[in-house]
């Protein structure tokens, strides 16, 4: 299978056009976060700051909360994660294990739960958190969060429960392990990986998350980053690019580092359930 | 062969004849219930306690007991054009993102999936988009079509095309602004799964298929389209429902504006429940599109199914 050297010119432009569409809004992104106000109001703006300056990031710190914000962000990013995988991966073991009706019902709520728009869920969870008094809480927001990232959780993890070959238990039990025994010193260090990968995946869906915390988060003190974001867009829409681009810059940074580390595994075959390595 | 798949069948059979059936179930019960009951609590329930509330003329901060109306939510909503508008915008928005989002997501994924140099590099920035929050997707475009001092309108004056536009609120070009942002976040995930897809259609084939010489284009429609059929389907499904549904990325560009232009029906009914405290007509708007998304999907795979058989 040649491909000629044109068609392989022709298939690097190609790559290339994709990558600057892709790569684009966040070059200029980094490119505003360090532009001082004289250049933003330029009529003429420059790819690289002519003059490059801090001053957008002290200015941002100064206007918003960001690192109770950020603080925020990474309790519920870390509670939702971990609570999510450990709820998630008994549930995990059984679907991928045992065929039975309830493993059946697990995944199609899997995959019904993604259909709902999220009003509909809101709503009434908004209703029931708030006779439970956890309006505008860190709990209230986690139990939200794990339950959010469930289906997908359970998803990957029933991909990897299924990669780990059931013979290896049952050489265990011939072994003369008992069940609990064969679970924790077998099959947990082989799902040990994508447990991990499932947990940063969660981390970062809920450190993303806008809808649920700008309903359920009333007060300054308690919102999360992206929440915390948008007060620097004011009523008419008008926003102070400067701040506002360096805000959005650092709270990006976290997911990236995240996404760095389990990216292989995500372009490898999450999505054909990761079961052939 | 047989033989091998029927020793591994006894053996697997083995253990679970010697426990108890009942024992095992036991097990297996234990393990589900610290899932199950969030899950029944926290998503189950609300999902049908919305549906109920959709029936009711439950507000905010109202001392009255809540009523039990019956179809009263729907029938208002039938007469409440603003909503039906949102709705034709919503479909609009789902279907000019998912479309063009396919296709670039098809040609990236099959440019990934060829032997070029710096296969890696190009894998992980094509994912970028994915690991950024909504929010900062939505700040990062405001910034490039910002009128003055956005990237957009300054290439389209270097290039002598005029002096460009506000982009985000000039009635016309708010909807396109919004959906190519759209496309742009949602072609991570997309490009993912294709790519899944094509790094499982059978690689012999293919050399096969060039041995005899076919052409890239007759390769990729008798080898590689089939193989990859299924994926395709599977995540143009899931992109129409996420994005019906989407709410973040619209509310940090346009909250909707200008004129309501761009009011997904997401943040129509966001701001029906919580600006105006209607959460009967809030949930009652949430089943019809539930409703609609559903009949819009049964059609898509039925159509796309059937289109596979006569092919």
């Amino acid at each position: 299978m040649r491909t000629s050297r044109t068609g392989r010119a022709g298939q690097y432009l190609a790559l290339l056009a994709y990558l600057l569409f892709l790569a684009f809004p966040f070059l200029w992104l980094i490119s505003t976060a360090f532009k001082p106000p004289r250049e933003l109001g330029s009529l003429h703006p420059t790819w690289i700051p002519e003059d490059p300056t801090l001053a957008n990031f002290r200015q941002a710190f100064d206007e918003q909360p960001l690192l109770q914000a950020a603080a925020n962000s990474l309790i519920a990013a870390l509670g939702a994660a971990l609570i999510a995988v450990l709820l998630a991966t008994p549930m995990a073991y059984v679907m991928a294990r045992h065929r039975t009706r309830l493993a059946r019902a697990a995944t199609g709520w899997v995959v019904v739960s993604q259909a709902f728009p999220l009003v509909l869920v809101i709503i009434p969870l908004f209703l029931v958190l708030k006779n439970l008094r956890l309006i505008n809480s860190m709990p209230g927001l986690i139990m939200v969060y794990v339950v959010w990232a469930l289906p997908f959780a359970l998803w990957m993890l029933v991909g990897y429960v299924r990669a780990v070959p059931p013979e290896l238990e049952e050489a265990a039990a011939v072994d003369g392990a008992g069940r609990l025994r064969t679970l924790v010193s077998v099959t947990a260090p082989l799902l040990a990986p994508g447990i991990v990968a499932t947990a940063l995946f969660a981390f970062v869906t809920a450190w993303n998350e806008f809808f649920f915390a700008l309903v359920l988060l009333k007060t300054p003190e308690k919102q999360t980053l992206p929440v915390v974001l948008t007060h620097f867009i004011g009523a008419e829409g008008v926003a102070d690019l400067g701040p506002l681009a360096a805000a959005a810059f650092l709270a990006t940074l976290p997911s990236l580092v995240v996404f760095a580390v389990i990216q292989r595994r995500i372009t490898g075959g999450m999505l054909t359930g990761a079961v052939k390595s | 062969m047989t033989s091998v798949t029927e020793a591994q069948r006894a053996v697997r059979r083995a253990p679970r004849s010697r426990t108890p059936r009942r024992l095992a179930d036991h097990g297996a019960w234990f393990l589900v219930l610290p899932a199950l009951i969030p899950i029944l609590i926290l998503s189950v329930g609300p999902l049908l306690y919305g549906i109920l509330l959709a029936f009711t003329d439950a507000q905010s901060g109202r001392t009255a007991p809540t009523q039990w109306i019956g179809g009263l939510n729907f029938r208002d909503l039938l007469q409440d054009t603003l909503f039906w508008e949102s709705f034709r915008i919503g479909l609009v928005w789902a279907v000019g993102v998912t479309v063009p989002q396919f296709l670039l997501a098809l040609g990236l994924a099959l440019l990934l999936n060829q032997d070029l140099r710096l296969r890696w590099l190009a894998r992980a920035l094509a994912i970028v988009p994915w690991a950024m929050p909504e929010v900062v997707v939505g700040v990062m475009w405001r910034l490039v079509y910002n009128p003055d001092a956005g990237i957009l309108n300054e290439t389209i004056r270097n290039l002598g095309l005029g002096d460009g536009r506000d982009w985000l609120s000039g009635l016309g070009t708010a909807l396109p602004a919004v959906i190519v942002v759209g496309i742009w976040a949602g072609m991570p995930t997309t490009t993912v799964a294709l790519l899944a897809g094509l790094q499982n259609t059978p690689r012999e084939l293919h050399e096969a298929a060039a041995v005899d010489g076919a052409g890239a284009w007759r390769r990729f429609r008798t080898v590689t389209w089939p193989a990859l059929k299924p994926v395709a389907l599977s995540i143009t499904a899931l992109n129409l429902i996420w994005n019906f549904n989407s709410f973040a990325l619209v509310y940090v560009l346009t909250s909707g504006g200008p004129g309501g232009r761009t009011r997904l029906p997401m943040l129509f009914a966001y701001e029906e429940a919580f600006r105006y405290g209607q959460f009967g007509y809030a949930a009652a708007m949430g089943c019809v599109m539930v409703a609609a998304i559903s009949i819009l999907l049964a059609v898509f795979l039925a159509g796309r199914l059937r289109g596979g058989d006569e092919a």
